[in-house]
């Protein structure tokens, strides 16, 4: 798991939804533990998409059920 | 009334271009203040904006509101929230306090999320499909505000937002007056807000020659009843109040500022955006306001005016209230000081109506100097004035013909 991937991607979901980037680790589910609603997602994804350079189709995003999921994901496609 | 039933109103929220709540809004219309101000905005001078001024809130909501809560909301969206929370504390309700299928919302705006039309335009413009929010529709649709309000207040009789240009503000109030004499609701938090000072509001306005070029005194640029008017001020805020039937206010032990006798509403048939100069709509949406509230019209001892500081609307409405009251009713225009808050406007006109009759006290109307002589009524200026008010009567109009009378009396 990608230390550098996380700590982005927390940053994003911090700045996206106000969740603490601390509270944003691997085995967490966006949607039951950190109150991400799909919107939210969207706008999140496009931001990943930027700063990492990976494509998330929609299909593949509604597979990231967990900030690991997402972090996985980006590590390998990028 | 027949049906036993009486409105009151027990909770007020406002921000405003004169303060940041209630209380510093009355304050600062009292002492005189205005809220008008040059616009920094750098599409004025990109566009070459004959307008260069405007009503501009003096509390940014984005400095109250938590940031991932405003970032998620339109401005006009924001200011209903900021104003709701504030009227629904004040009015000393809490998560018990009403059953929420008795609740409901009713907040109107007269342009909605102009700002993130436009923004989220732009975006799709220069940075393509990608960029654009998917908050971009619950931001910009015109029921947004009052639809944040009822989720945040989990309020489900109803959730309502009439949109009437600057009546609606008004309008959401007389709705709220009907759903609790009907028996459909205990409770409705009602109001209005706005926030589209942006430029293609701007550009409209002044193009259709409605608005105010007075750039070098903001301060004097918007002067109701005055000879040297020219046009309103446009400006941004919110404004809501706490409805209740009077028995469920009184179970509760709330504090009760008024009460909401009688509402009025008509609609002219005359233009898309001049008012009739005989103000026959007018005269029928206050007359219907005293008739509903079973108010002797030699009663009325103030009239909270629509008045917006345009050279036509402001002597139609004077006449207006000659034909449905008489020539006895104290007036004063709060928009002197306030600006235009469009859909706003009816609601926080309101909220000074009802401070009114609490204080016994008229605001003045600021920078009238010079009465037009076509206007024949007593209209406040200089000063306050204090006044034992037995019953007042908002007024609120709106492009398209829209006339809204709300009746206040005491508590």
């Amino acid at each position: 798991m990608s230390d550098t991937v996380l700590s982005g991607l927390a940053e994003i979901v911090e700045e996206v939804a106000g969740v603490a980037a601390d509270d944003v680790t691997a085995d967490k589910s966006f949607v039951d533990d950190l109150d991400i609603d799909s919107l939210s997602m969207v706008e999140i994804a496009v931001q990943a998409e930027d700063k990492f350079g990976v494509k998330i189709p929609d299909d593949e995003l509604a597979n990231l059920k967990t900030v690991g999921d997402a972090v996985n994901y980006i590590t390998s496609n990028k | 009334m027949t049906s036993g039933i009486e409105v009151v109103i027990t909770g007020l929220g406002a921000t405003t271009p004169l303060g940041g709540d209630v209380t510093s809004t009355w304050d600062a219309l009292l002492a005189g203040k205005s809220g008008v101000r040059p616009m920094t905005h750098d599409w004025v001078e990109k566009y070459d904006l004959p307008v260069k001024i405007a009503s501009q809130l003096v509390v940014d909501p984005t400095e109250v509101l938590p940031r991932v809560e405003a970032r998620r909301l339109d401005r006009s969206e924001q200011v209903a929230i900021v104003a709701s929370r504030q009227a629904w504390s004040d009015a000393g309700h809490n998560d018990d306090t009403v059953d929420r299928q008795r609740l409901a919302v009713i907040i109107g705006t007269g342009i909605g999320g102009a700002i993130t039309l436009l923004t989220q335009d732009d975006l799709l413009e220069t940075q393509g499909l990608r960029k654009v929010s998917p908050l971009t529709v619950p931001m910009l649709m015109p029921n947004g505000p009052a639809a944040h309000v009822g989720l945040e207040l989990r309020a489900q009789a109803g959730v309502h937002a009439p949109v009437s240009a600057c009546a609606s503000g008004a309008e959401a109030i007389a709705w709220a007056y009907r759903m609790i004499m009907s028996g459909e609701a205990d409770v409705v938090v009602a109001g209005g807000a706005e926030a589209c000072i942006t430029a293609i509001p701007v550009a409209g306005f002044s193009q259709a020659r409605t608005m105010s070029t007075r750039n070098d005194e903001p301060e004097k640029a918007s002067r109701p009843f005055d000879t040297g008017r020219d046009g309103f001020v446009l400006g941004e805020g919110a404004g809501v109040m706490v409805l209740e039937r009077r028995e469920f206010a009184e179970a509760r032990g709330a504090k009760v500022y008024g009460r909401l006798a009688g509402i009025g509403t008509s609609a002219d048939g005359y233009h898309i955006t001049a008012p009739d100069p005989e103000g026959v709509g007018q005269s029928r949406a206050i007359a219907a306001s005293l008739r509903s509230g079973g108010i002797d019209p030699a009663d009325v001892g103030h009239v909270n005016c629509h008045a917006t500081s345009t050279p036509v609307g402001d002597v139609a409405e004077t006449v207006a209230i000659r034909k449905a009251i008489g020539d006895h009713p104290v007036l004063t225009a709060p928009k002197g000081a306030l600006g235009h808050l469009l859909g706003a406007a009816g609601a926080v006109e309101a909220i000074v109506t009802v401070l009114s009759i609490r204080d016994g006290i008229v605001p003045q109307t600021l920078n009238l100097e010079n009465l037009d002589p076509a206007v024949t009524l007593d209209v406040v200026a200089g000063e306050p004035r204090k006044i034992k008010l037995e019953a007042a009567v908002n007024d609120s109009f709106g492009f398209g013909g829209h006339n809204v009378a709300l009746a206040f009396t005491p508590a």
